[in-house]
C-alpha cells in the first residue's frame, strides 16, 4: 500500500471511535503491541531528545525499502509511534520524505505534534525523514 | 470569605477543556487572573497608555503615578523599607541574571564561591554557573536527604569565608518543600555571604518580610501571583543595589549622556533601562491589591486543607508515590505512579480536562536525585477545591486503568 492508502485505513478505523477514551485506549493498545526496537540498538545514539519522553529511533534499509524500529519509555507515544511505522516503515525513502502525514490531524491527535506537548513526536516525524534523506543520497 | 464568589472572580476557571469542566492544578507554573486584573489592563490600554517618566502630558502623569503606586503596593507587600528597593524586571529569572551579572561580576572572584541547593530551579542554577566559570569561582551545592529537605549541617561545612552569595529558593517548585531561609540568611551573614532568595513559590502563598527575614535580595515572577506575564521583581537592600554596577544601559537609567561620560540615574531606575512593561507593573499592583483583600490568613488555610486532603486522597491510592516529603511543606505535591510514564497520566488527565504538570519542572537535578524521568505535579492556589481533588483521584484512576 501506499503512504496515503495506509493513512485513510487508519482515519478510517479512528472514524469509529465515539469518545476520546476509545481512541486513547486503541493507542496504549497500540504501543503495546509496537514492534520493538533491537535492545542492541537502543543506544543513546538511537535516543530522539524529546522533552519528556525518551524514545529510540532505528532505521535500515531491506531490498530498497526503508524498514524503522523504534520504542518510548511513554506508552501513549509508543502508540503513536507504531502508527507512524506502519505509515512510513517499507515504504521506499523518496515517498518517507514526501510524506505529508495529514493523518494525525485527521485522527484528532494533532495536540501531539505541538511543541508544547514535548513528547518527542515533531522530532520523531523529523528524525525519520532525516533517516530517507540520507538513504536516498547513498543509494 | 465564600470560595464559589473567589471563584467567579476568575473568569477562566469556568471554561471547559476538552468539553469538561477546567480543574486548574498548575498554579505552580502560572496562575490564572483576576477580573480586577484584566480590567486594569484593558483599563490601561483604553485610557491612560502612554509612556512612564517622560512626557509632562497629562497621560504620561497619570501612566506614571499608577505605575509608581503600584510599586509601593509591592513594597508594602513584602514588607521593604523603600519603594526605590523594588526594582521592575520581566521575572524572576531576569532578576537572577541581573543579580548574577552585576552584582556577580562585580564581587566574586577567582577561588570564591557561590552556595546553590540541590532543589534549585534552572533558573537559579544557570546563571550562577555562568559567573562561576567566567570568573573561575566555584559553584557548590547544599545537598537534601530524601524526603527532599535541605541537610542543614552541610550546609554550615559549606558556608566560609570564601562564600560569597548563597542563592536559595523559599520554596520549592518540585518537592513543596519551605525552606529555613531565615535560618539559612542569618548563618550565611555571619560568613559575611550575601543571600538571594528565589521567591517564585512563596510570595503567593505566605506573608514575605524582606526585613524580618533579613533576605539581601529576594526576587518573584508576578505571573505566579494572579498578576500578568512579564513582570517580576528584584528586592535588593538599598545599601547594596547601591553599589552595584548598572546591568543594562538605556534609557530611563542615566542621568546625563554625552560621548565622554555617562551618569547613571538613582535607585530604582538604574537597574530600569528602556521602557519598561508599564501595564504588567500595574496589574501586578492589582494583583497584590486583591491578595490583600483575600488575605494571607485565608489563603494559608485554605491551602492546607487543599494540601492535606490532596496528600491524603494520594496516600490511599495503590503504586502512587510522593516525592518530596518535607515535614514544612507547600501546597505543591509531585508524584509518581509505579510503573506509568508521568507523560502518559498526564495526557489522559488532561483529556479529563485536568490540568496539572508532568516532567522535571525545570529542576533536573532533582529528577537525578531520586532516578526518575520526571514526576505529575498538582499544584494549588487558594481558588481550588475539594472537589477539584475528588475529579484529581477519579482521573489518577481512569489513568491507571487505562493505562494498566
Ligand atoms: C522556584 C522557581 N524559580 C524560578 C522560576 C522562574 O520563573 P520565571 O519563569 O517566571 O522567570 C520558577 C518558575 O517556574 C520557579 O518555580
Amino acid at each position: 500500500m501506499t503512504i496515503e492508502e495506509i493513512e485513510r485505513e487508519i482515519v478510517n478505523e479512528f472514524d469509529l471511535f465515539e469518545s476520546w477514551l476509545e481512541k486513547y485506549e486503541y493507542l496504549i493498545e497500540l504501543g503495546k503491541d509496537l514492534p520493538l526496537i533491537e535492545s542492541s540498538e537502543q543506544t543513546d545514539e538511537n535516543l530522539i531528545a524529546g522533552c519528556q519522553s525518551r524514545v529510540w529511533l532505528h532505521a535500515k534499509l531491506a531490498e530498497g525499502l526503508l524498514v524503522f524500529t523504534a520504542n518510548s519509555d511513554a506508552i501513549i507515544t509508543k502508540g503513536i509511534i507504531s502508527l507512524l511505522i506502519r505509515v512510513l516503515s517499507n515504504q521506499n525513502a523518496a515517498d518517507v520524505l514526501g510524506a505529508e502525514l495529514k493523518f494525525i490531524n485527521e485522527i484528532g491527535l494533532t495536540e501531539h505534534l505541538s511543541p508544547t506537548r514535548s513528547n518527542g513526536l515533531v522530532s520523531m516525524v523529523k528524525q525519520m525523514k532525516n533517516y530517507a534523506y540520507t538513504f536516498s543520497n547513498t543509494k | 470569605m465564600e470560595l464559589t464568589k473567589i471563584h467567579t472572580d476568575f473568569p477562566l476557571l469556568s471554561r471547559k477543556v476538552h468539553g469538561k469542566p477546567l480543574v486548574y492544578l498548575d498554579n505552580g507554573a502560572t496562575t490564572q487572573k483576576p477580573q480586577i486584573v484584566i480590567d486594569a489592563i484593558t483599563d490601561y490600554y483604553t485610557e491612560y497608555n502612554s509612556n512612564i517618566h517622560r512626557g509632562v502630558h497629562h497621560l504620561s502623569q497619570l501612566a506614571t503615578e499608577k505605575y509608581e503606586v503600584a510599586r509601593k503596593t509591592i513594597q508594602q507587600f513584602i514588607g521593604a523599607q523603600f519603594s526605590h528597593e523594588i526594582i521592575f524586571s520581566p521575572g524572576t529569572t531576569s532578576s537572577i541574571n541581573l543579580v548574577a551579572s552585576s552584582w556577580g561580576r562585580a564581587n566574586v572572584s577567582a577561588d570564591d564561591e557561590v552556595l546553590i541547593s540541590a532543589m534549585e530551579h534552572h533558573s537559579n542554577i544557570v546563571p550562577w554557573q555562568m559567573l562561576c566559570e567566567e570568573k573561575g569561582a566555584k559553584l557548590k551545592v547544599i545537598p537534601m536527604n530524601d524526603n527532599g529537605e535541605l541537610i542543614m549541617e552541610q550546609f554550615e561545612s559549606l558556608l566560609s569565608s570564601k562564600t560569597k552569595i548563597v542563592a536559595i529558593n523559599h520554596i520549592s517548585n518540585t518537592l513543596g518543600t519551605i525552606n529555613p531561609v531565615e535560618k539559612i540568611i542569618a548563618m550565611a551573614h555571619d560568613k559575611g555571604s550575601l543571600v538571594l532568595v528565589d521567591g517564585a513559590q512563596s510570595v503567593a502563598h505566605m506573608p514575605i518580610d524582606v526585613v524580618s527575614l533579613n533576605a539581601d535580595f529576594y526576587v518573584f515572577s508576578g505571573h505566579k501571583l494572579f498578576g500578568p506575564t512579564g513582570v517580576g521583581i528584584l528586592y535588593g537592600k538599598e545599601a547594596i543595589l547601591n553599589e552595584m554596577p548598572p546591568y543594562q544601559g538605556g534609557g530611563d537609567m542615566i542621568k546625563s549622556v554625552s560621548f565622554e561620560k555617562t551618569t547613571y540615574n538613582e535607585l530604582p531606575h538604574k537597574f530600569e533601562a528602556g521602557t519598561p512593561n508599564i501595564v504588567g507593573g500595574i496589574g501586578l499592583g492589582k494583583a497584590i491589591e486583591y491578595i490583600n483583600e483575600i488575605g494571607f490568613d485565608f489563603i494559608i488555610e485554605q491551602e492546607s486543607q487543599l494540601k492535606n486532603a490532596a496528600t491524603k486522597m494520594l496516600e490511599s491510592i495503590e503504586d502512587v508515590k510522593i516525592i518530596g516529603q518535607a515535614k514544612q511543606k507547600a501546597s505543591v505535591i509531585s508524584f509518581a505512579i509505579n510503573g506509568f510514564h508521568p507523560l502518559d497520566v498526564g495526557t489522559i488527565l488532561d483529556q479529563l480536562g485536568i490540568s496539572i504538570r508532568t516532567g522535571h519542572h525545570c529542576t533536573q537535578p532533582i529528577m537525578d536525585f531520586y532516578n526518575i524521568p520526571g514526576t505529575i505535579r498538582a499544584s494549588f492556589a487558594f481558588y481550588n477545591t475539594l472537589e477539584d481533588i475528588a475529579k484529581l483521584r477519579a482521573g489518577i484512576l481512569t489513568a491507571k486503568t487505562m493505562l494498566s
